[in-house]
């Protein structure tokens, strides 16, 4: 990867951390309702995942999905403006934080129930190898998702219909509040369950933007070339608690302080230090993040409640919601 | 044309027909390839339109109705089957929290253009974990069209409706009525989703029934019209959307109501279309309404057991004579 490009990922997972720390500031101050599940510290995995994949490739992401919706275009404006319950807002204030979607992108949802998603994307890559479009689906979801059934009729499925989909596990070695390796059967619960499918599984730093563009571009041309699905192992770990109401005093803090040194943006600076990039060059990034996420919160703080009479709206093809005549 | 066709073959024929005409229709679901579905209602699809339009899944309800669903949203019309409706529990999250809310919760932003076909009902003897009538289970989700034709032509017309929707439907095929025989469909035919019929015309009592309880009302109807009472039968014919301006254009002729449902009472679509009676039809009754459904227990496996749980003509014929001496 050339530096020009190592320097746009980190912009982008500069802005991804930016808009995160923005949610939860908005959420303190009683402006983003409900919860959240911010995603920071794991910024690589969507940027260097979404660097390796072509435009009109189809991305399903879980309720811990800003970076996934913003890596794959969503503006911070729209996403703020989602959270913030504004007419504006990315699913016109419908979705909420759980649900940032961006169809015309091709991300087609995140999702609430933990697992779900994995089925849909493994259609969606048949759907593309039905149509022959080479297109690629991928999943990206928690380890604690690898427990549920539908993870494993996915892979199965995938495996035997040999379809281009890749599975991308966040292993941020917590679920909610338990530690995925005590109610898991092997080590790596997403890596390790690949070959009873058939299908590779590689674990991956998550952390380090290259890394994570690397092993997603080599799965991603296996897939294309029709030698069917794969399970990428990414691990990392999220900075903040599971959702907004979780200090997350569970993790021993020798383990957070060795995690957030291990931080994805540093990472990537000190690649981009080391490849000869001038420090200001980095810095000017993130001032041109810090810019747009402050723009993106005054805008979406001054756009407009939804219409009321939008909750009727979009339930059916047609635009409406009647059931019966 | 043949001038009967069984209902069974009207589930191949429908499918067929929307698969010549749309080469987006494709079909997933387990043994319904060479095998042709355990109850043949996909036979000739995998002959006619081969292995990338006719595709057998391993046992996973979840992966066969959640990769509709992702098929669906990038430009398929899939059309999957849940052998049993019994096992859409398998796939519950997917009916009742997955298809039916995204294009809501997104803004309007995906459309999910499917359909999950199933085999619903009672009456075969399978015991009480292959036969219940679960399209109430359905009636409970905002977001998802139910359809549940009463003849072959219907099932014909239906399932052009149902694969041409842009919405998901949930398509039930009765069991108990997979060899009865009916007028054959002409070519093009296109019953639209939400436009109940009246299957018999009668001045006294109308009598709104689904699926398995059409051919049910017709009897009773017949036998009570040897006493004089004229019984109006509506198939309901699909539950969502739900056709009330047909339901209530017949009352304004017969100022009295039975419904005749396969699902238990409680919770059940009767409940509901009464309830819209209620509502805005009250001034029109002049008796109160019936309800005929299952009793709230399992349904048990020998016939005779089963006929204590599921509506029978003899039990509509008796609610109807109460309600017509009212
Ligand atoms: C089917 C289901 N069960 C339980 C929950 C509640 N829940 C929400 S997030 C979560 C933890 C998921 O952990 P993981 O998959 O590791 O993802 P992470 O939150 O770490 O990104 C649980 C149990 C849910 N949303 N869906």
């Amino acid at each position: 990867m050339d530096t020009a490009e190592l320097l746009a990922l980190y912009e982008q997972m500069a802005l991804i951390r930016r808009t995160e720390k923005a949610a939860h500031d908005l959420f303190l101050q009683g402006l983003v309702k409900g919860t959240t599940h911010l995603a920071a510290g794991h910024e690589a995995i969507a940027v260097g995942a979404s660097a390796a994949l072509r435009d009109d490739d189809y991305v399903f992401a879980t309720y811990r999905g800003h970076h996934h919706a913003m890596a794959r275009g969503a503006t911070v404006e729209e996403c703020l403006a989602e959270l913030m319950s504004r007419a504006t807002g990315l699913c016109k204030a419908k979705g909420g934080s759980m649900h940032l979607t961006k169809a015309d992108a091709n991300m087609l949802g995140s999702y609430a129930i933990v697992g779900a998603h994995l089925p849909m994307a493994v259609g969606a890559a048949w759907s593309a190898r039905l149509r022959g479009t080479g297109q690629l689906a991928v999943a990206f979801f928690g380890d604690g998702a690898t427990n549920i059934g539908s993870f494993h009729e996915a892979l199965n499925l995938a495996a035997v219909w040999k379809l281009p989909v890749l599975f991308v596990c966040e292993n941020n070695l917590y679920m909610e509040y338990t530690r995925i390796a005590d109610v898991t059967a092997v080590p790596r619960p997403a890596a390790d369950r690949a070959p009873a499918y058939g299908i590779p599984g590689e674990v991956v730093d998550g952390n380090d933007v290259v890394s994570v563009q690397e092993a997603v571009a080599r799965l991603a041309r296996r897939a294309r070339a029709g030698d069917g699905p794969a399970v990428l192992e990414a691990e990392t770990y999220r900075h903040f608690g599971h959702s907004r109401s979780d200090p997350a005093t569970y993790r021993p803090a020798e383990e957070v302080e060795r995690w957030l040194k291990h931080d994805p943006l540093d990472i990537a600076r000190g690649r981009l230090i080391e490849a000869g990039v001038p420090e200001e060059t980095v810095t000017a990034a993130d001032g041109r993040a810090q810019t747009v996420v402050r723009q993106a919160i005054e805008a979406a703080k001054s756009a407009p409640p939804p219409d009321p009479r939008e909750a009727f709206t979009d339930v059916w093809a047609d635009g409406g919601a009647a059931w019966r005549t | 044309m043949a001038d009967v066709i069984t209902y069974r073959e009207a589930v191949a024929e429908g499918i067929a027909r929307e698969m010549r005409r749309d080469p987006s229709v494709v079909c997933l679901g387990e043994d319904i390839g060479e095998a042709g579905g355990v109850f043949k209602t996909t036979a000739g699809l995998l002959k006619e339109f081969g292995r990338e339009r006719v595709w057998d899944t391993p046992i996973s309800e979840q992966a066969i109705v959640g990769a509709a669903m992702g098929a669906a949203m990038t430009g398929m019309r899939p059309v999957a089957e849940i052998m049993f409706s019994d096992f859409l529990a398998c796939c519950w999250d997917y009916l009742a929290n997955e298809i039916p809310k995204v294009r809501y919760m997104t803004g309007g932003q995906v459309t999910v253009p499917l359909v999950v076909r199933t085999a619903n009902g009672g009456g075969l003897g399978f015991g009480a974990q292959h036969s219940q009538a679960t399209e109430n289970w359905a009636l409970t989700v905002p977001g998802l069209k139910i359809a549940a034709p009463s003849t072959p032509a219907d099932v014909i017309g239906m399932m052009a409706a149902a694969v041409r929707s842009d919405d998901p439907v949930v398509f039930f095929e009765h069991k108990g009525l997979l060899a009865a025989k009916g007028a054959p469909a002409p070519p093009g035919h296109v019953v639209e989703l939400g436009r109940a019929a009246v299957a018999r015309e009668g001045a006294d009592v109308t009598l709104v029934a689904l699926a398995s309880m059409v051919p049910v009302a017709l009897q009773a109807a017949s036998l009570l019209a040897e006493e004089d009472i004229g019984v109006e039968v509506v198939d309901l014919r699909s539950l969502v959307p739900l056709d009330m301006a047909t339901v209530l254009a017949s009352l304004g002729r017969t100022s009295r109501l039975v419904t005749v449902e396969e699902n238990p009472y409680q919770g059940g679509w009767g409940a509901t279309l009464v309830s819209v009676v209620a509502d805005e039809g009250f001034a029109l009754l002049d008796a109160p309404v019936r309800r005929v459904a299952a009793e709230c227990v399992p349904l048990p496996f020998a016939d005779v057991l089963e006929e204590q749980v599921i509506p029978t003509v003899d039990k509509v014929v008796a609610a109807v004579r109460s309600l017509a001496a009212y």
